[in-house]
């Protein structure tokens, strides 16, 4: 049931305080960053406060002034919601600490802008997270595209000036595309709320239902990097690595998929999109996705393009899970969301703290790494391995929901191609750690900082946690579950 | 006082007007000073206005006691409240801020840059309250040839853009002159309310459509609605900053108050497809306009083109006529006047020590992260960026044209924003991210206090009234737009 | 037919035509200007009356249609204020971009505008 709460709202306080507090601190560095980690720390502690609440099934909701008449600036802290925005904080907090580390070591210029941006970043993030209607939903959308571009082009050289006009043609298009689907959504079902089970009545025009479903995908599908949306993605790969690490973890590609999950959950329902016959084409957009991303990630030899690519595939396993129609497929997607924030942030910053302390960022040039730096290549092995979903690891935990999902809904095209992608996930990222540990032997251990050692060793204990135990610190699984069973309907 | 509400605004700049040139006696900086208080003066009495009808009410004056219909009435409703509001707000901050553009363009000659653009001023906000159409006529010349005076009032360009606009411009007025005249030798009335009322029985005659007609294409020409915009591009680009702080932001706006006043109030659009070509044409100038601006390598080039392209939403939704659709429109009135305004003032500031107006010339904004700011804001509402105002009054725009099943307005209009994210991308670029050059270097950290107050104030209000832009529209717009939406 | 408005209609497509066509600036103007009171005529035309009396009344009772229609006759009075003003606006820029070009031909004005104006886009 719905509580009135302060709470959501003064989630969201922290880190637009954090903004101005970054700004007006810029000279004085210690400071600066002493706020980033303050605001980071008090956003997590509230998005945690109503977690108990909201896993006893209370939705904390707080309704502020009119958007536009009739329609509030509505936030709701439902099981999707916190869960996303937890996910969000708590990794804003342990990416702080590894930022500060990063950008001292590399001695990176225009820190303000950085941090301030990286606040905004994840004030948008946690907004959209406890949104509770489109167009809540769709204004912190927007902030996040605009506020995540200086990150992109952070570098100033010609090429990320290119990167991030594609990013923002890229997501303005989608951004576009989404303000349309909100209109129309407006018009047709007359109301704007997300509600479990979805809004759009069933009786309205298939070519109308058609339409905005395909609105919706390009809006949402674009930050979700789904192909052929994705190519933005991996040229964005020239923002620094704290950057695309907490991009492809939380904010903003998962924020797309998280509009997905959204607009399937909680406009459509999985039940008129199954009805409508969508269900089927957004699957099968992920399959090709999730095979075609991977098969192009074996040929990357940046490291961060790897990634990226392993982004694009992994992600559409979320879009698979809700797709697939069935209960257990939508817990298995969503919990994906969780499995791959922690172990994407793992890889990205290995892959940061191999650059900070080696500065190489190409495969070939990453012979016997693995023995300069174990901790970090250690880590890199476990969370490629537990990403691509061998036992014990949140991967696993995810993907055989998914499985099991699609075997009940009797998608077995659905089940090969996941099967099949955990062999390409192994084949991609075997070559890397192969050749960090067998590598010609380098003179001696030389780890990274222990500002950015910690945060990666500490996410990948977290994959490992929920692999072990789904509903440990944080109970996400019981969340995804709730989540499921709340959008399947009675 | 109460009771003169309708004619104070304008009475008030007029009377500013009047009094620059005497005040220039005592000095350049006292002529400034009653400049700004005289459009701040306007202002507060506009919003006066605005609080005395809100939530519907109408106050009609009797200009002199004459009563309407022999007399000239003055009429103050919701609708003519707000418009005049912001455009007496909007030219207030503007003027207030142009102030070291103006010495810089002007020197001595800054007050009489002053007393004309209070002439404009009052012409302006004298067609908001205007109750009879040869009123309008009257003050929308008033205001036009002032400003062709003020564009002319630049380098050589700025003559020949000057002399286009002024025969364009006047062709308009004539053209609304002979509607006017059409209807007139059918009912023998110019007020408004009068003509109201009688119009319905002549409706089949061919004078009213050719009325209607004239009058259309004469505010047309005005509002620079493509593919009748030929004389804005040059006059806008041409105009010397301060000029260009304070036409391209005002000067369009109260000629569409006109004909969205003309078209539903006095003329109705259900007995003609007047309204149906014009939202069609709106819709065009979205995209040409879009378009042009996309082209461009002069900012101030760029800056012109997209007004034509957002005069275009207004049009659209005036065209549209139901209830969202006009609410759009008239919620874009005040939305693009602040976000020209602030546009063209950072702008402005920017040129003052840049090599030239080129895209590839300005690269100052990161030694001047306030005016830069303020550009970026201003761009977001362009873009409809939401919670910038822009993104508002393009969502009721949209809700409109999807209730009127018009599913190709709905793509301009997305299409129009999608334009403008490119070209305002291109001119934030390259304000940001442009190389430093040598000359910008040794420039001033950032602009004078005066711009730097007037582009706050500009930014703040921008995400200000998208914020609160519900209480605009319970209060002012829906009842002004409920009024004379069409059912259809 | 009714002759004084078909003159009401040539002199307005005269004076379009004289702006459009011509290239010289102050022969557009005059076009302008013969546009102009081409609407002016076309108002008072709408007044005039056969045998229509001076609209002066004496005093007592009145038969309005005896007189010619004041209202457009005062009408034009204004717009001849408005004429005269932005006439006047009009000469002077023609004055001043002689002074500046040395010609009043729009070629060779907008020829030499461009001229102007390219050295700032040579940067590009």
């Amino acid at each position: 049931m719905e509580v009135a709460s302060p709470l959501p709202a003064a989630a969201l306080v922290p880190a637009a305080a954090a903004v101005a507090l970054i700004v007006l601190s810029r000279r004085r560095p210690p400071l600066r960053e002493a706020w980033s980690v303050l605001a980071a720390a008090a956003q997590t502690a509230l998005v945690a406060a109503m977690i108990p609440a909201v896993s006893a099934g209370a939705r904390p909701t707080w309704e502020g002034p009119a958007l536009v008449p009739g329609v509030p600036v509505l936030l709701r802290a439902d099981a999707l919601g916190i869960l996303f925005a937890a996910l969000a904080s708590g990794l804003w907090l342990v990416t702080t600490v590894y930022s500060i580390g990063y950008v001292r070591a590399l001695a990176e210029p225009r820190q303000t802008r950085y941090f301030a941006c990286f606040a905004l970043c994840l004030f948008a993030t946690v907004g959209l997270a406890l949104a509770g209607n489109l167009l809540t939903f769709f204004g912190f959308f927007e902030i996040l595209t605009v506020a995540a571009y200086p990150l992109v082009v952070h570098k100033g050289t010609e090429e990320a000036a290119r990167a991030g006009r594609i990013y923002l043609l890229y997501t303005l298009t989608g951004g576009t595309a989404l303000l349309g689907a909100v209109a129309w959504t407006a018009a047709l079902a007359g109301t704007l709320d997300f509600r479990p089970g979805g809004i759009l009545p069933a009786g309205a025009a298939p070519a109308a239902l058609w339409g905005l479903f395909i609105l919706f995908v390009v809006g949402c599908g674009v930050k979700a990097a789904v192909v052929p949306l994705h190519t933005w993605l991996p040229l964005a790969m020239i923002a620094p690595t704290p950057v695309s690490a907490l991009l492809h973890a939380v904010a903003v590609v998962k924020a797309g998929v998280f509009g997905v999950v959204r607009v399937v959950g909680f406009v459509f329902g999985p039940g008129l999109l199954g009805d409508m016959g969508a269900a089927g084409l957004l699957a099968g957009l992920a399959l090709a996705t999730i095979l075609l991303a991977s098969l192009v990630a074996l040929a990357q030899d940046n490291l961060k393009r790897l990634l990226a690519f392993s982004t694009i595939s992994q992600l559409s396993y979320v879009i698979l899970g809700v797709a697939l129609g069935t209960e257990t497929g939508f817990a298995g997607g969503v919990l994906h969301i969780a499995s791959h924030a922690l172990l994407k942030i793992t890889l990205f910053f290995c892959a940061g703290a191999i650059y900070v302390t080696a500065h190489v960022e190409r495969i070939s040039d990453m012979g016997g790494i693995g023995r300069r730096m174990p901790l970090t290549m250690g880590a890199f092995a476990a969370a490629a391995f537990m990403l691509a979903g061998l036992p014990p690891g949140a991967g696993f935990t995810s993907k055989w929901r998914l499985l099991e999902g699609a075997a009940q809904g009797g998608a077995w095209l659905a089940v090969l191609v996941l099967l099949a992608s955990v062999v390409l996930n192994v084949a991609y990222f075997t070559p890397v750690i192969v050749r960090a540990f067998a590598g010609p032997a380098a003179p001696g251990r030389a780890e990274a900082p222990a500002s950015l050692l910690v945060p990666l060793l500490l996410t990948a204990a977290g994959g490992l946690a929920l692999g072990l135990v789904p509903d440990g610190v944080l109970p996400a699984l019981s969340l995804a579950q709730a989540i499921a069973r709340s959008v399947s309907g009675p | 006082m109460g009771a003169h509400l309708p004619i104070l605004p304008t009475l008030l700049a007029l009377a500013g007007a009047l009094l620059v040139p005497i005040a220039a006696l005592a000095g350049r900086r006292a002529a400034e000073g009653v400049a700004v208080v005289a459009a701040g003066a306007a202002g507060l009495a506009a919003l006066a206005g605005v609080a005395e009808v809100a939530g519907g009410g109408v106050r009609r004056y009797a200009v002199a006691g004459w009563p309407a219909p022999w007399g000239i009435e003055l009429v103050l409703d919701p609708l003519s409240a707000f418009t005049s509001a912001a455009i007496a707000c909007v030219a207030a901050v503007a003027l207030a801020g142009a102030g070291p553009a103006a010495r810089a363009a002007f020197g001595g000659a800054a007050p009489r840059f002053y007393a004309l653009a209070l002439v404009v001023l009052t012409g302006l906000l004298g067609i908001t309250v205007s109750g009879d159409l040869f009123n309008v006529f009257v003050f929308l010349e008033i205001s036009s040839i002032a400003g062709y005076a003020l564009v002319a009032s630049g380098a050589a360009p700025a003559l020949a853009a000057g002399f286009r606009y002024l025969v364009l411009g006047t062709v308009g007025a004539s053209f609304y002159l002979l509607g006017v005249g059409l209807l007139y030798a059918l009912t023998g009335t110019l007020n408004m309310g009068d003509l109201a009322a009688r119009l319905p029985a002549v409706s089949a005659s061919p004078l009213f459509a050719g009325g209607v007609g004239f009058i259309v294409v004469g505010l047309a020409i005005k509002i620079a609605l493509f593919p009748l915009h030929g004389w804005l591009p040059d006059a806008y680009t041409h105009a010397p900053p301060p000029v260009a702080a304070l036409l391209p932001a005002v000067a369009t706006k109260a000629p569409a108050y006109a004909l969205a006043r003309t078209l539903l109030y006095v003329i109705r659009p259900d007995e003609l497809p007047v309204a149906t070509a014009l939202a069609w044409a709106g819709a065009g100038a979205v995209v040409a306009g879009g378009l042009f601006a996309l082209r461009q390598t002069d900012a101030r080039r760029l800056l012109a083109y997209s007004s034509v392209s957002q005069m275009g939403y207004i049009v659209l939704g005036v065209g549209l006529a139901n209830g969202a659709a006009l609410t759009g429109a008239y919620l874009h009135v005040l939305n693009h006047a602040v976000m020209k305004a602030s546009l063209f003032l950072a702008l402005g500031a920017l040129l003052l020590d840049a090599r030239g107006p080129s895209l590839s010339a300005l690269s100052l904004a990161s030694r001047r992260p306030l005016i830069g700011g303020c550009m970026v804001v201003a761009a977001l509402s362009m873009v409809g960026v939401p919670p910038a105002a822009g993104f508002f009054s393009k969502w009721y725009l949209l809700q409109g044209a999807i209730e009127a099943g018009q599913p190709v307005l709905v793509a301009a209009i997305l299409l129009g924003s999608l334009l403008a994210a490119v070209y305002m991308y291109r001119l934030t670029e390259a304000v940001w991210f442009g190389p430093e050059d040598a000359r910008a270097a040794g420039g001033r950290a950032e602009a004078a206090p005066a711009v730097l107050a007037a582009l706050l104030v500009l930014a703040v209000a921008t995400l200000g009234v998208g914020l609160g832009n519900a209480v605009i529209v319970d209060r002012l717009l829906a009842p002004a737009a409920t009024a004379t939406a069409t059912a259809r | 037919m009714n002759w004084p408005y078909a003159a009401v209609v040539v002199l307005l497509v005269l004076g379009l035509y004289t702006i459009i066509a011509q290239r010289n600036l102050l022969k557009k103007l005059v076009g302008l200007t013969i546009f102009q009171t081409a609407v002016m005529l076309f108002f008072l035309l709408s007044s005039a009356k056969r045998q229509g009396a001076l609209p002066i009344v004496p005093s007592g009772p009145v038969d309005p249609a005896a007189y010619m229609n004041p209202l457009p006759h005062a009408l034009m009075l204004t717009a001849i204020v408005v004429m005269v003003a932005s006439t006047g606006v009009a000469l002077a820029i023609l004055i001043r971009l002689y002074a500046a070009y040395g010609s009043l031909e729009e070629d060779v004005i907008a020829e030499r505008v461009l001229a102007e104006s390219r050295p700032l886009d040579t940067a590009e």
